[in-house]
């Protein structure tokens, strides 16, 4: 295998890890403040399906993103209010949200296009094009490192830096801030945080909008940036693959950037059967490989290497004690 | 009105409803949905036209769901609908519960076999129509390398994957095909974004055709394909349209037709085995104002004559399903 197979190989896998590193965060920012989020899935597809739609209607791409976002929010919005406001189940609701997400945006696309729960196809500047870092071309010529920066680090859509970018954000947020402090109590124990006088409910409902937010750009990137338009279950599980990602990551934002990129890079492999036989010399079967963030995901959970252990209050309703 | 009244009314009203449907022919889409600019599509379109024609009309319903298939089919047969007919190899089995219960309705499967006496298996010589894209392909490729990119990876994927390397090799010998799932769900049917970059791992293998043969995801293959300028062909509709002056060809496969065919023949349809291949344009290849740029003379004659050569039977096109192999190609 040469430098620049390997190069692909790794720009694949940047590509397949941004969806996943936003769903991801968005899961890690909710359930670090208590609220366990498996509607990861249903939002990333409802702002991939907004986004395209009105991308699609009104030509530009920055105001699909608006829609998609807010498409995001507003299903988090529900989420909230039956899981925080009214205290129901939260997995029970993530579910109704996946759900009605598979279900509106088909109907939806229908209703609008007539073509079969799809948006028509995006083109110019209805979607995220590639950007191309200065002196891309320049370094191009240069061995190694010039090629790198050429191949792997320019040529993405500027959702992909604005990911990567959210990586220290959000540990500088949840570690280094007062909110983020109070947010992560808001996790472990709640009333602590209440006995102190912050308002718990609020925090929550902050953190679940984030939640949508970064949903929402996960969705908005699968619509307009990997893809030109929106196409029936285009999520295709990826909401689920990030929460596995944010366990096998021990809701830690770095150790997030690290396994969805590890994630990214089993997806990127098993595209590439003549990579993996040339380099381990084995006939590796590419289910193995779209397998293995799962199987990872178990050994973790059971406690092999390490412990995972998820924010105490997780799950749980607050109820102010009268 | 007294409720003996209103239940005798109710009763004149179902019976009503009843008639009506009854000889109404039902179709069925499979997973991958009615507007898929593929395979379900192009049963829609052959409906459509004899809806058009006739001035009748027809029932249709789409699974969503593996556990909805006998439900659906068992619906439809029960309400009255004949001939029903549904697409795609996943029901099999489902016409194999059903279609015993219901004698007295014509079933039609479209892509699979099943032997029971009021069922017609409609198949496609796949590999015949894979084969002259393959060629196309393998004459417009200029790295000599060429791509294919599946859906699920069934036998009938590999089939037509068969087809296309055996074409491919018929023109180059020396000719480099890649070949590619996108999964084993029926999931694979609906990722564009796998699609995509499965596109883009086969380009940057050098590969410049790529042809895709997995429903909803090879929207994903096209887009891929347009972007960064290589050649991609389109399967079981016309996909030309969709970035014209881009995509080489299509691998037209008359689901339509078969449709059509269905309903004409209306209840009581014969039953067995209708193969539709080259001979009966149950499959070819399309061309039309999108693609003539990209087809000249010489590809074309060099294709029909492989078409006529392979209606006489002097070119034999090899059947994955044969022995569950392919001699052109390793899967």
């Amino acid at each position: 295998m040469d430098f620049l197979t390997l190069l692909q190989v790794l720009d694949t896998t940047v590509r397949l890890a941004t969806p996943l590193l936003f769903a991801c965060l968005a899961g890690l920012v909710c359930e670090r403040a208590g609220i366990f989020d498996i509607g990861l899935e249903g939002k990333m597809l409802a702002s991939a399906f907004f986004s395209a739609a009105v991308a699609a209607i009104s030509g530009s791409v920055w105001i699909g993103l608006l829609a998609g976002v807010t498409a995001s929010m507003a299903l988090a919005g529900v989420h909230g209010l039956a899981s925080i406001t009214f205290r129901g189940n939260q997995l029970i609701s993530g579910v109704a949200i996946n759900f009605l997400a598979s279900g509106l945006t088909v109907l939806i696309a229908q209703d609008w296009f007539g073509q079969g729960g799809r948006t028509p196809s995006l083109s110019g500047g209805a979607r995220f094009n590639e950007i191309k870092l200065p002196f891309a071309d320049l370094l191009s010529g240069l061995p190694y490192i010039g090629q790198s920066y050429a191949e792997l680090f320019s040529g993405h859509s500027i959702l992909v830096y604005v990911g990567f970018l959210t990586v220290p954000l959000t540990w500088w947020v949840i570690f280094r801030t007062r909110f983020g402090l109070r947010l992560r109590a808001a996790g472990e124990n709640p009333e602590a945080v209440d006995t102190a006088g912050v308002n718990v409910i609020r925090l929550r409902y902050t953190a679940i909008a984030i939640c949508g937010l970064l949903c929402g750009l996960a969705g908005v990137y699968l619509a307009t940036g990997l893809q030109a338009g929106f196409v029936k279950e285009m999520s295709s599980g990826r909401g689920f693959i990030a929460l596995a990602a944010l366990i096998f990551a021990k809701w830690r934002p770095w150790y997030a950037l690290f396994s969805c990129l590890l994630f990214g890079f089993f997806q990127a492999l098993s595209f590439r059967p003549d990579v993996v036989k040339a380099v381990t010399s084995l006939d590796v079967p590419g289910q193995l490989l779209d397998a293995l963030p799962y199987i990872l995901t178990v050994v973790i959970l059971a406690g092999f290497v390490g412990k995972a252990i998820p924010p105490r209050a997780g799950g749980e309703p607050y109820v102010k004690e009268n | 009105m007294t409720f003996t009244q209103k239940t005798l009314g109710g009763a004149a009203a179902l019976a009503i409803v009843a008639s009506a449907c009854l000889a109404e022919p039902a179709l069925m889409y499979d997973l991958g949905g009615k507007f898929d600019k593929s395979f379900n599509e192009a049963a829609f379109n052959g409906a459509q036209r004899w809806a058009e024609e006739t001035g009748n009309s027809y029932r249709e319903i789409e699974v969503t769901a593996e556990a909805q298939r006998v439900q659906f089919a068992t619906r439809m047969a029960e309400a009255g609908f004949n001939p029903v007919v549904v697409l795609g190899f996943a029901n099999a089995s489902t016409l194999e519960e059903v279609a015993p219960k219901y004698p007295d309705t014509s079933f039609v499967l479209v892509d699979m076999v099943v032997d029971l006496p009021n069922v017609r298996s409609v198949v496609f010589q796949e590999h015949e129509g894979s084969y002259l894209v393959g060629m196309l392909a393998a004459m417009a490729t200029e790295s000599n390398t060429i791509g294919f990119i599946g859906g699920m990876d069934i036998p009938l994927i590999r089939h037509f994957g068969c087809g296309y390397a055996q074409g491919a090799k018929a023109v180059n010998p020396e000719i480099t095909v890649i070949a590619n799932m996108t999964g084993t769900t029926p999931a694979a049917w609906n990722d564009p974004v796998k699609g995509g970059e499965l596109t883009k791992a086969q380009i940057s293998q050098g590969a410049d055709v790529i042809y895709a043969a997995a429903g909803g995801t090879g929207v994903g293959v096209l887009q891929a394909a347009a972007d960064a300028d290589v050649l991609s062909i389109g399967v079981d509709s016309n996909q030309n349209h969709l970035h014209p002056g881009q995509v080489l060809t299509s691998m037209l496969k008359r689901v339509d037709n078969a449709v059509y065919n269905a309903f004409s023949d209306g209840p009581g349809l014969d039953a067995g085995i209708v193969s539709m291949g080259l001979s009966d344009d149950g499959v070819g290849y399309a061309l039309d104002e999108h693609n003539a740029p990209l087809v000249s003379a010489e590809m074309k004659a060099a294709v029909d004559d492989a078409r006529e050569r392979i209606i006489s039977g002097e070119i034999e096109v090899a059947s994955y399903y044969t022995n569950d192999s392919c001699p052109a190609h390793d899967f």
